[in-house]
């Protein structure tokens, strides 16, 4: 009998808007004047945010952090498309979907200056704490996510992770339980070129890492994660079908990473100038500027004011953070369980 | 001539030396290669040994030593890096499963020589889950050996006896200590056993058992008493008999460690002197260490660890009898 081919696929991806700011009208998603302005004024706040986070860094202020430098539109146009009622597994680096989502700057800034208090989500909001180990969060959200179908829920489940995070068993695991039981998850990978040290080629030898999903029986698709419209399209796409019911979504965001891992980590151990410098070329907000300049969005008073205004808002969550009393000692006895074990009264008195 | 070196150093030089000694060593983990490990420990060996012995692997740890295992049972000296111990969960499966067992399931057919070296513990005012302080799970796994060393020059000695055993063993690197302090450290090969504590300090009235990190504030505590420190720097299989010959001298036993109390190793240790040694002692038996909770983030790290007053207060308390 012939060799026959019983499966082939095929990978989308998606580029509209370009590094001079033309977008390309036959894909451009549905977006009031208004909606971009928005786009442009929380990708300003982010990167204030993650600016003035790394100088309180370094100026001894704040513990390790890990800067979002370039993977904003990754981030922002990917949160825009959630509603507050979606819920949001986050793996360190997502200070852009936090902020796109309404999470009070100060708490961000607490959690990164070591208080656990800053990740106590507030109320009537479902974003997760901050991840620390690495695609441990992909489970929670195909859990998630049959839990709220199973009570009838419309809602989408958005997770994120990076090209590193696509190596962890748990990121298969969950993958495949999304397509089994076409879950209402939204994957979101940014694949920002590099895990540490360690680049992309070593996590993966597909040529893609949306490919990935095609092995667990859904759609894996790659937009260009600098394109803040391509992101979005993408994203709303895959929120709209998970709401619908018609199963998950994975979404490489092909972006750059263009600080050090975090502020204990030195890039130029491992990467080079020039591979930097290229992608320097690709910011994801200087091109939107470029967009909404030719489209009569923007102009030097528009950029002034933007600029104070999420300085203003930074500015106030820092002094906001930093005048809040040290966390009580007792604190960290008090969230083990609902209710203190005899020994851990005891322990208390010691404090 | 012996230079003085850090912690970081020392086990560098170990790797280094053991990878020179046998082609079989080989060195594998997430950032280890190029960037010479997050903390610099296998910093120069990837381009001293190349691609094919210090191998920057995917992110995954379950497969880290998972592959370790399989190289071991090949007849590999793999030596896997965890990159902190809060990351270790992942390859518990592994570890637990198979390098632990497989001398057993297989009578002695297949054997898993391999070392799973991670950072530990607390101190360094590091994110969540990068102070992590969890032996006693590993403690408790039969077929699995947990070392732990307290200084650069016993870092050395200690990592060297590890890759040359014939079972897997877990080092476990304090983080407080890697650039802590210096000392000599004498270059060319030398092995302290696995299974053996060294008594540090010796004195008459009090026995103080403790190792990695806190072994250093256990010493600051122990000024002014006449008290006698035992470094255990093997976990399991730990060294009794060093313990009971202190035990029965002093009468009195102090363990200090920074994991919680609930199921800590100072509890095996406090059950063994009770079980063998009881008859000597003048007083109970007390622990002082982590506080029975999640590990806090840097902002409430300090009010976690055993601080020396604590310690103190604690040989005090069996002083007083
Ligand atoms: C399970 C686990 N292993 C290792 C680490 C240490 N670590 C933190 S981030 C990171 C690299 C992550 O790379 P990627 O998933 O691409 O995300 P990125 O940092 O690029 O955003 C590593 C190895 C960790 N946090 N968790
Ligand atoms: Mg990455």
């Amino acid at each position: 009998m012939p060799e026959i081919i019983i499966e082939t696929f095929n990978i989308k991806r998606i580029d509209i808007l370009d590094e001079k700011g033309n977008a390309d009208k036959s894909l451009m998603p549905a977006l009031s004047d208004p909606e971009i302005k928005r786009m442009y004024e929380v990708l300003t706040l982010a990167r204030t945010f993650d600016h003035h986070a790394l100088s309180l860094q370094r100026e001894g202020r704040m513990g390790t952090y890990a800067s979002i430098l370039g993977q904003e539109a990754s981030q922002i146009g990917s949160a825009l498309a959630l509603e507050k009622s979606d819920w949001v597994f986050p793996s360190f680096r997502e200070m852009g979907v936090y902020i796109t989502m309404g999470y009070p700057l100060h708490m961000l800034f607490q959690y990164w200056g070591g208080d656990e208090r800053g990740v106590k989500c507030p109320d009537g909001l479902n974003i997760f704490p901050v991840c620390v180990p690495v695609g441990t969060q992909t489970p929670h959200a195909a859990g998630a996510a049959m839990a709220a179908r199973y009570k009838g829920d419309k809602i989408a489940v958005a997770c994120y992770f990076g090209d590193g995070g696509t190596s962890e068993g748990d990121f298969h695991e969950s993958m495949n339980m999304a397509g089994v039981f076409k879950l209402p998850v939204v994957f979101i990978c940014q694949n920002n070129q590099w895990a540490i040290s360690v680049p992309r080629e070593r996590q993966t030898a597909s040529k893609t890492i949306a490919q990935k999903a095609v092995g667990y029986g859904f759609e894996g698709i790659q937009v260009d994660g600098n394109d803040i419209f391509a992101v979005y399209k993408a994203s709303k796409e895959a929120v709209d079908k998970a709401r619908r019911g018609d199963g998950p979504t994975f979404i490489e965001c092909f972006t750059y990473r263009m600080s050090d891992h975090t502020t204990a980590d030195d890039a130029v151990r491992y990467r080079t100038k020039e591979e930097v410098d290229e992608w320097k070329g690709r910011d994801p907000i200087l091109r939107l500027r470029l967009f909404m300049e030719k489209n009569g969005l923007w102009n030097e008073q528009y950029q002034k004011e933007v600029e104070e205004k999420a300085k203003a808002a930074v500015d106030e969550a820092v002094k906001k953070a930093e005048g809040i009393k040290h966390p009580e000692p007792k604190d960290m006895f008090t969230y083990t369980y609902e209710n203190l074990t005899p020994r851990q009264i005891k322990e208390m008195r010691e404090l | 001539m012996a230079e003085k070196l850090n912690m970081v150093q020392a086990i560098n030089l170990a790797l280094k030396e053991e990878m020179q000694r046998d082609k079989d060593v080989v060195i594998l983990g997430e950032d280890v290669g190029r960037d010479g490990g997050v903390f610099r420990v296998t910093e120069g060996l990837w381009e001293e040994f190349g691609a094919e012995r210090v191998i920057d692997t995917p992110l995954a740890e379950s497969v880290i030593a998972g592959s370790a295992v399989g190289m071991a049972l090949y007849g590999l000296k793999p030596i896997a890096e965890i990159q902190f111990m809060g990351f270790i969960y992942p390859a518990i499966d592994q570890i637990f499963s198979h390098a632990a067992r497989v001398r057993s399931r297989s009578r002695g057919r297949f054997t898993c020589p391999l070392v799973v070296r991670t950072p530990y513990g607390a101190g360094i005012k590091a994110p969540e889950l990068h102070s992590e302080s969890t032996e006693a799970l590993f403690c408790h796994m039969p077929g699995l050996k947990v070392v732990v060393p307290s200084s650069p020059y016993n870092a050395k000695g200690l990592l060297i006896s590890s890759i040359r055993d014939p079972d897997p063993v877990i080092f476990l690197e304090s983080t407080r200590l890697y650039r802590l302090t210096r000392e000599e450290v004498p270059e060319g090969e030398y092995t302290i056993p696995l299974g053996k504590a060294k008594v540090i300090q010796e004195g008459k009235d009090i026995t103080v058992i403790s190792w990695g990190s806190m072994l250093h504030r256990s010493l600051q505590a122990v000024e002014g008493f006449d008290a006698e420190v035992i470094d255990l720097m093997t976990l399991n299989p730990f060294d009794e008999e060093t313990i009971f010959k202190s035990v029965k001298k002093t009468g009195r036993a102090v363990i200090v460690h920074e994991a919680p109390k609930t199921g800590g190793f100072g509890a095996e240790i406090s059950a063994t002197i009770a079980e063998d040694a009881m008859l000597y002692l003048k007083a109970p038996i007390i622990r002082v260490t982590g506080y029975d909770v999640v590990m806090p983030l840097p902002k409430l790290e300090d009010y976690y660890m055993p601080t020396v007053e604590r310690i103190r207060k604690g040989i005090e308390e069996t002083m007083k009898y």
